[in-house]
C-alpha cells in the first residue's frame, strides 16, 4: 500500500509543478496512460489474492480518480494562465483615435429651418413650397403691393428684364396655397428669398419660413399664441413677447414680433424677428377665400436670424462663405 | 422722422416725459428709431457779451477778451475763435461749468494770461458740427441767462422709422393727433389764421391734370427783404428735426412742411411767365433742378410750367432757374396737392428722393393747402416783411379724394382680435385720432379725417382700435385646430436621411448665393441656358445658376487656400434652367478634394479616385432600396476627366453625373489639386418604391471564383450583365474582389477575379447543380466578351 501512497504524492507534486500544458500531457501519459504507472499497477491486480486485490483495487482506483482530478484542475489553471498571457500581449493603446472618415455636418441655417419646420409640424402645419422665379403678380401685386407704392422700396428687388423678377419673400406661396384649394388652410413655406442688399445684416439672398392659417374664427389671438409657441419651442426657453403694430400690405391688422433678448453686456433689450399679421382682405378675396367666412393669419420670418441667435453668429455673411472652420462648429 | 418733444407739446397736451412718448409711439406702431437729447451734456453755461477784444500779448492767434456774464465783474478771458469781436452775444462756460460728463472749466493761464471761463462754438455745446468759430446769438439774448433755459435745450429728438401707410405721421400736427391717442392726451392743435391781404396781386393758374393735381394754392409776396435773417427759434426748430438752415424764404415752407406735413415751394416771381400751369410733361422736355441737375420729363411725370414751359417737377422739387435767390424780393407760393399714385416711384426713377416726394407719394392731407400757405405767409412776413397778395387757390373739387363712411361692426373686431374691446374705448380711440364716428347697431360709421389715406376697409379700423388700445392686450389663445397629415412620404426618401449619409460619409454642407458670375457658369461650359439679372448686386452675381458645381467649386478653392488639405462639401438647392419655359431643379451636388481618409495611424493615406466619389453616390442611390440599381455610364462631359466621369441612369434616363473634374475647370478657378464631384437630380434620385417583402432562402449558397483574362475594353457591367444571363435565377449575386492591369499580363488585356454565389429558395445546391452554369457562363463570357479563364 505505501507503494501507492508513494506513487500519489509523487504523481501529485509533479503535476502541480508541471509549466504548460504539454508537460502536463506527457504527466497524464506517464501515470494513467495505457502504459502509464497507475495503468500498471491496475494490471498486477490480476496476479494478487483475491482479499488484497479488492483493498489494493480500490486503493488504485482512487489514485487514478485522484489523479485524474488533479490533472484537470491543473489543466484549467494553466488555461487560464495562458489565456492571460495571450490577452496581456494584445493589449492596446485605447487613447489612440479610431480609423476611418470623420464626420461631417450640416450648415446651421439648415439646422435652424429643419428645427423649425419640425416644430410646425408638430403644431399641424404642412410643408409647401413655390417657385423661386415669380413673377409681379404673384410677389406684389397679388398681396395687395399696388405698382409703385413705397412698400415696395422696402423689398430691394433683383429683376429679369421681363417682368419676372426673385421673389423677395416666401409670401406667394400663400397665394399659390389658396388659389389651389379651399380653406381650411394651415402651411407653412419654408425657402429662400432674395433682396439686393449685403451688409452685416443682410446678404442678396436668405431664408424665410413662410405661415399660413386661414379657416372660420381665426383671431390675431391665435396668432399670438402659435407664435409665442413657436419661440419658446425653438429657443427652449421661456422668452418673453412683444406685439408691435407694423404695416405690410398684405395683412390688416399688422404686427412686428419681439422677443426678450440679452444684448451684448446682458442688459435686456428687444429684438424683432418676425413679421405678421391678419390676412388682408382684398388677398383673401383675389384667391378666392370669403374673408367674411374666413378669417386667418400669416406670418414670415427670416431662418439666418434665428440661427444666429441660436447659435451665436454676428455676421450673417459668414453663412455663405462656407468656411470649413466656421462650419464644423456647428457638428 | 425726426421731430422734438417741445414743439409736440405745442399741439398736444402731453404731460409725460420723452422716454414714455417714445415708448408708446413704438406700441402704437410708430417704431422709434432713437431718443436724443437736442444739445449736449452741460451745465453753468450763460449768454454773455464781448465787451473788449484785443491781440494776446504771447500768441498770435489768440484773442484776450473781456466779456460781460450779467455779474458785476468783467470777466478776462483768452480765445482762439476767429469771430471773437466786440459787442457779439455768445455762450460763455463759466469756471466750474461742466461740458460733457467729464470736462470741467477751470481758471487757467494760457501763454501767461489768466483766463476765467470758455467762450463756446455750437459743437462744444452739441448743438451742430459747427466749430468755425464762436456760436453767435441774437443781440437781444439776455447776458446772464442760462443758455439751457434760454434756448430750451432740455427737449429730446425723437426719430420715428415711419411705415410707409403712415404718410400722416409726418409732420408734428400728424405725429400729435396720434399721440394723443396713444397717450390719452388731449389735442390742443394751433390756430392758424387767415392774414389779410396787403396788395391785390394775384397770379393766374390752371390745373390741365385734374386727376393728378386738383388743389393748388398760392400767394404772392411782394417786398420781403432779401438781407433778413433766420431767427433763431426758427433754426433751432429745423435744427432739432434734422434740418439745416438756409434762407428765411426756404426755411419757412421747410418749417411748415414739418409743422403740417404740407410740402411747399417758393417761385422767384420775376422769373415766371404770365401763369402757373400744372399738367403732364411732353417728351423733349428738359428741366435743371435746384440741385442743377437736368432731368428729360415726359408724359409719365407730372410737371409746373408757366407759359414758357417746366419750372418745377410736381411733388419732387423745383426748377433751379425759377427758384428764390439772395436777391429775390417778390415770391410765389405753391402749396399743392397731388394725387400720390401719380408721385409714386418717379422720385426714385429720377435717383433721387426729396422730402416733398416722400410725403406726395404717401399722401398728403387734400384740405390742408389754404392752412399751409396762411401759416407760410405770416412766418415770412414776420421774419422778413413783405405785403402780401389774396390767397390764391385753383381746385377741381371732383377730383379730390374724400375718405367714404367705414363701418366697423363691433363682433367683427372682436372676432379678429381674439378679445373684447369695450364700445366706449373704441369710440375714444376712434374720436382721439380725429375720426367722425357714428354708432349704429352694434356697429360705427366711420369717417377717417382727410389726413389718413390708410382707412378704406373695416380691418384697417380694426388695426387703428387694436394699436391704440395696445397690441398687449391681445390675449394667447392655445394652439388648437385639425390636424392635416398629409402624404407621410413613402414613395421619397427625405432629404434629412440623405444630409446624415454624406455627412457620416465626411461632407459639410454648404450653402451658396442662387445666382453666380457668369463667367463661372462659362468656366465648367454650363452657361447656355442661362437666366440672367437685369440688376445684379455686382459682376460677379449676375446669372442664375444652371449647376451647383461653381458654388462648390468656389467653396472648394477658398477652404483649399486657407490651408484646409482635405475638403468634402455637399449642397442642395435649386438651379435655374431657362428654355422655352424656366426650369427650377432641385440638386444635390457635391465636392471633394485631398486624402481619401482623413490623415490617420492606422491607413496608408491614399488621394481620392473615381471610385470614392462613386461610392458616396452609390450610397446616396442606395437609400432607394436595393431593387433597382443605378447605371454608371462612361461619358465625356465638357467639365469631367475624359476618362474618369460618368453619367448616372435610373431607369434609363439620366439623373446625374459623378467623376473627377476637369483639369482646365480647376485651372480656371485656380484650384491646384484633382477634385472630384457629383451632381444629382433629386426628384428622379429620392423617387422609390415601398419596399416590399418577398421569400429568403433558408438553404446555404454557394461560392464560386473565377479569375477571368479580359480585353481592356470589356466592362465589368458586361461581365456581370453576361454573368447574370447566362446563370438564371439561382445567381444570386455576382461581386468583383482584384482587378489588375500591368505587367505578366497579356497586351491589351486585364485581369478581373469575380466571385458568383448561388442560391435556391427551395433545396441546397449541389456541385452537379453549379457546374454546368459556370460552364454556361465561362463559354457566354468567351463568346460575347473575349474573356478567358486564367491559369
Amino acid at each position: 500500500m505505501s507503494q501507492v501512497t508513494e506513487l500519489q504524492q509523487r504523481a501529485l507534486a509533479e503535476i502541480e509543478a508541471s509549466g504548460d500544458l504539454r508537460a502536463l500531457d506527457e504527466l497524464r501519459v506517464r501515470y494513467l496512460g495505457k502504459k502509464g504507472e497507475v495503468t500498471a499497477q491496475l494490471k498486477a491486480l490480476g496476479a494478487m489474492e483475491p482479499e488484497q486485490r479488492k483493498a489494493f483495487g480500490q486503493a488504485v482506483n482512487a489514485l487514478r480518480d485522484r489523479l485524474n482530478q488533479a490533472i484537470s484542475e491543473r489543466r484549467a489553471a494553466l488555461e487560464a494562465q495562458a489565456l492571460k498571457q495571450k490577452l496581456l500581449s494584445e493589449r492596446v493603446d485605447v487613447t489612440l483615435p479610431g480609423r476611418g472618415e470623420h464626420r461631417g455636418g450640416l450648415h446651421p441655417v439648415t439646422m435652424a429651418m429643419e428645427r423649425a419646420i419640425a416644430i410646425f409640424t408638430k403644431l399641424g402645419f404642412d410643408v409647401a413650397t413655390g417657385p423661386e422665379v415669380e413673377d409681379d403678380h404673384y410677389n406684389f401685386e397679388a398681396l395687395n403691393f399696388p405698382p409703385h407704392h413705397p412698400a415696395r422700396a422696402m423689398h430691394d428687388t433683383f429683376y429679369f428684364g421681363d417682368g419676372r423678377l426673385l421673389r423677395t419673400h416666401t409670401s406667394p406661396v400663400q397665394i399659390r396655397v389658396m388659389e389651389r384649394g379651399e380653406p381650411p388652410f394651415r402651411i407653412i413655406a419654408p425657402g429662400k428669398v432674395f433682396r439686393s442688399d449685403s451688409d452685416q445684416t443682410h446678404t442678396p439672398m436668405f431664408n424665410q419660413i413662410e405661415g399660413l392659417l386661414i379657416g372660420e374664427g381665426v383671431s390675431m389671438a391665435d396668432l399670438k399664441g402659435v407664435l409665442h409657441t413657436f419661440v419658446n419651442a425653438f429657443f427652449e426657453r421661456s422668452l418673453a413677447m412683444r406685439f408691435r403694430p407694423s404695416y405690410f400690405p398684405f395683412t390688416e391688422p399688422s404686427a412686428e414680433v419681439d422677443i426678450g433678448w440679452e444684448k451684448t453686456g446682458g442688459e435686456p433689450g428687444w429684438l424683432e424677428i418676425l413679421g405678421c399679421g391678419m390676412v388682408h382682405p382684398n388677398v383673401l378675396r383675389a384667391c378666392g377665400v370669403d374673408p367674411e367666412q374666413n378669417t386667418g393669419y400669416a406670418f414670415g420670418m427670416g431662418v439666418e436670424r434665428l440661427a444666429m441667435l441660436r447659435y451665436g453668429v454676428s455676421d450673417i455673411r459668414q453663412f455663405f462663405e462656407n468656411d470649413l472652420e466656421f462650419l464644423r462648429q456647428f457638428n | 422722422m425726426q421731430f422734438n418733444v417741445e414743439w409736440l407739446k405745442k399741439w398736444v397736451a402731453v404731460d409725460c416725459d420723452a422716454a414714455a412718448i417714445a415708448e408708446r409711439l413704438t406700441a402704437s406702431g410708430l417704431e422709434v428709431d432713437s431718443v436724443r437729447g437736442v444739445a449736449g451734456d452741460f451745465t453753468d453755461v450763460v449768454v454773455a457779451e464781448i465787451e473788449t477784444c484785443e491781440s494776446h500779448p504771447n500768441a498770435d492767434k489768440l484773442s484776450l477778451c473781456t466779456v460781460d456774464d450779467g455779474s458785476a465783474e468783467r470777466l478776462q478771458i483768452v480765445c482762439g475763435a476767429p469771430n471773437a469781436r466786440p459787442g457779439i452775444r455768445v455762450p460763455l462756460a463759466r469756471v466750474g461749468a461742466r461740458i460733457g460728463p467729464e470736462f470741467t472749466i477751470k481758471r487757467a493761464k494760457l501763454r501767461g494770461v489768466e483766463s476765467a471761463g470758455m467762450l463756446c462754438s455750437a459743437k462744444e455745446l452739441g448743438l451742430s458740427d459747427d466749430h468755425s468759430g464762436l456760436l453767435e446769438l441774437p443781440f437781444d439774448a439776455p447776458v446772464g441767462v442760462d443758455l439751457r433755459e434760454y434756448l430750451g435745450l432740455d427737449d429730446t429728438a425723437i426719430e420715428v422709422d415711419l411705415t410707409p401707410n403712415r404718410g400722416d405721421c409726418l409732420s408734428i400736427r400728424g405725429l400729435a393727433r396720434d399721440v394723443s391717442a396713444s397717450c390719452r392726451a388731449e389735442y390742443t392743435g394751433q390756430a392758424i389764421e387767415p392774414v389779410a391781404a396787403a396788395v391785390d396781386d394775384r397770379f393766374p393758374i390752371r390745373l390741365e391734370s385734374p386727376a393728378d393735381c386738383s388743389r393748388y394754392a398760392g400767394r404772392i409776396i411782394r417786398g420781403i427783404d432779401p438781407t433778413a435773417r433766420t431767427p433763431l427759434w426758427m433754426q433751432e426748430a429745423l435744427r432739432r428735426c434734422g434740418l439745416r438752415s438756409i434762407s428765411p424764404v426756404v426755411d419757412v415752407t421747410n418749417y411748415v412742411l414739418l409743422e403740417l406735413g404740407q410740402p411747399m415751394h417758393a417761385f422767384d416771381l420775376d422769373k415766371l411767365d404770365g401763369e402757373i400751369v400744372v399738367r403732364r410733361g411732353r417728351p423733349g422736355e428738359k428741366l435743371v433742378l435746384l440741385d442743377e441737375s437736368e432731368v428729360d420729363l415726359d408724359e409719365d411725370v407730372l410737371a409746373i410750367c408757366d407759359a414758357s414751359g417746366p419750372v418745377a417737377l410736381a411733388g419732387i422739387m423745383g426748377g433751379l432757374d425759377s427758384g428764390v435767390t439772395d436777391a429775390t424780393r417778390d415770391i410765389l407760393f405753391e402749396s399743392a396737392w397731388f394725387n400720390p399714385a401719380t408721385i409714386m416711384g418717379k422720385a426714385r426713377a429720377y435717383g433721387m428722393v426729396t422730402d416733398a416726394s416722400h410725403r406726395f407719394e404717401r399722401g398728403v392731407d387734400p384740405a390742408g393747402q389754404e392752412a399751409a400757405v396762411e401759416r407760410a405767409t405770416a412766418l415770412l412776413v414776420e421774419i422778413a416783411g413783405g405785403r402780401p397778395g389774396p390767397l390764391l387757390l385753383a381746385e377741381e373739387p371732383a377730383s379730390v379724394p374724400r375718405n367714404r363712411p367705414v363701418t366697423l361692426r363691433h363682433a367683427r373686431l372682436n372676432a379678429l382680435l381674439g378679445f373684447e374691446v369695450p364700445k366706449g374705448e373704441v369710440e375714444d380711440i376712434l374720436e382721439r385720432l380725429g375720426m367722425a364716428v357714428t354708432p349704429g347697431d352694434g356697429s360705427w360709421s366711420v369717417i377717417a379725417p382727410s389726413s389718413r389715406f390708410d382707412i378704406d376697409i373695416e380691418e384697417d379700423l380694426v388695426e387703428e382700435v387694436a394699436r391704440i388700445y395696445g397690441y398687449d392686450a391681445i390675449p394667447e389663445a392655445p394652439v388648437t385646430g385639425a390636424v392635416a397629415v398629409g402624404s407621410a412620404g413613402g414613395h421619397r426618401v427625405s432629404l434629412d436621411r440623405v444630409r446624415e449619409s454624406l455627412c457620416a460619409g465626411g461632407y459639410q454642407e454648404a450653402v451658396n448665393y442662387s445666382f453666380v458670375d457668369r463667367q463661372l457658369l462659362s468656366a465648367v461650359h454650363q452657361d447656355e441656358s442661362c437666366l440672367p439679372l437685369a440688376n445684379p448686386l455686382s459682376s460677379d452675381m449676375d446669372v442664375m445658376r444652371t449647376t451647383l458645381l461653381p458654388g462648390l467649386l468656389g467653396a472648394v478653392a477658398r477652404n483649399l487656400r486657407r490651408q484646409q488639405g482635405r475638403v468634402r462639401l455637399f449642397e442642395t438647392g435649386v438651379v435655374f434652367l431657362q428654355g422655352d419655359r424656366l426650369d427650377e431643379v432641385e440638386r444635390l451636388a457635391g465636392a471633394a478634394s485631398g486624402d481619401a481618409l482623413p490623415e490617420q495611424w492606422g491607413e496608408t493615406s491614399r488621394g481620392l479616385d473615381f471610385f470614392d466619389i462613386k461610392g458616396d453616390v452609390e450610397r446616396i442611390l442606395a437609400l432607394r432600396g436595393p431593387q433597382e440599381e443605378p447605371q454608371f455610364k462612361p461619358a465625356s462631359l465638357p467639365w469631367m476627366h475624359p476618362g474618369a466621369g460618368a453619367v448616372i441612369e435610373l431607369r434609363d434616363s439620366t439623373v446625374g453625373w459623378c467623376g473627377a473634374v476637369h483639369p482646365a475647370v480647376l485651372k480656371a478657378l485656380d484650384i491646384k489639386k484633382a477634385v472630384f464631384a457629383f451632381e444629382l437630380d433629386l426628384d428622379p434620385a429620392l423617387d422609390r418604391d415601398v419596399p416590399f417583402a418577398k421569400e429568403i432562402s433558408r438553404f446555404p449558397s454557394v461560392r464560386r471564383d473565377l479569375a477571368l483574362l479580359l480585353p481592356n475594353d470589356a466592362s465589368y457591367t458586361q461581365v456581370r450583365e453576361c454573368s447574370a444571363r447566362a446563370a438564371g435565377p439561382l445567381l444570386e449575386k455576382v461581386l468583383v474582389f482584384d482587378v489588375y492591369q500591368g505587367e505578366n499580363l497579356k497586351e491589351g488585356y486585364k485581369s478581373l477575379a469575380i466571385g458568383l454565389i448561388f442560391n435556391d429558395v427551395s433545396s441546397t445546391l449541389k456541385d452537379e447543380d453549379v457546374d454546368p452554369l459556370i460552364a454556361t457562363i465561362v463559354a457566354e463570357l468567351g463568346q460575347r466578351l473575349g474573356a478567358q479563364l486564367r491559369g
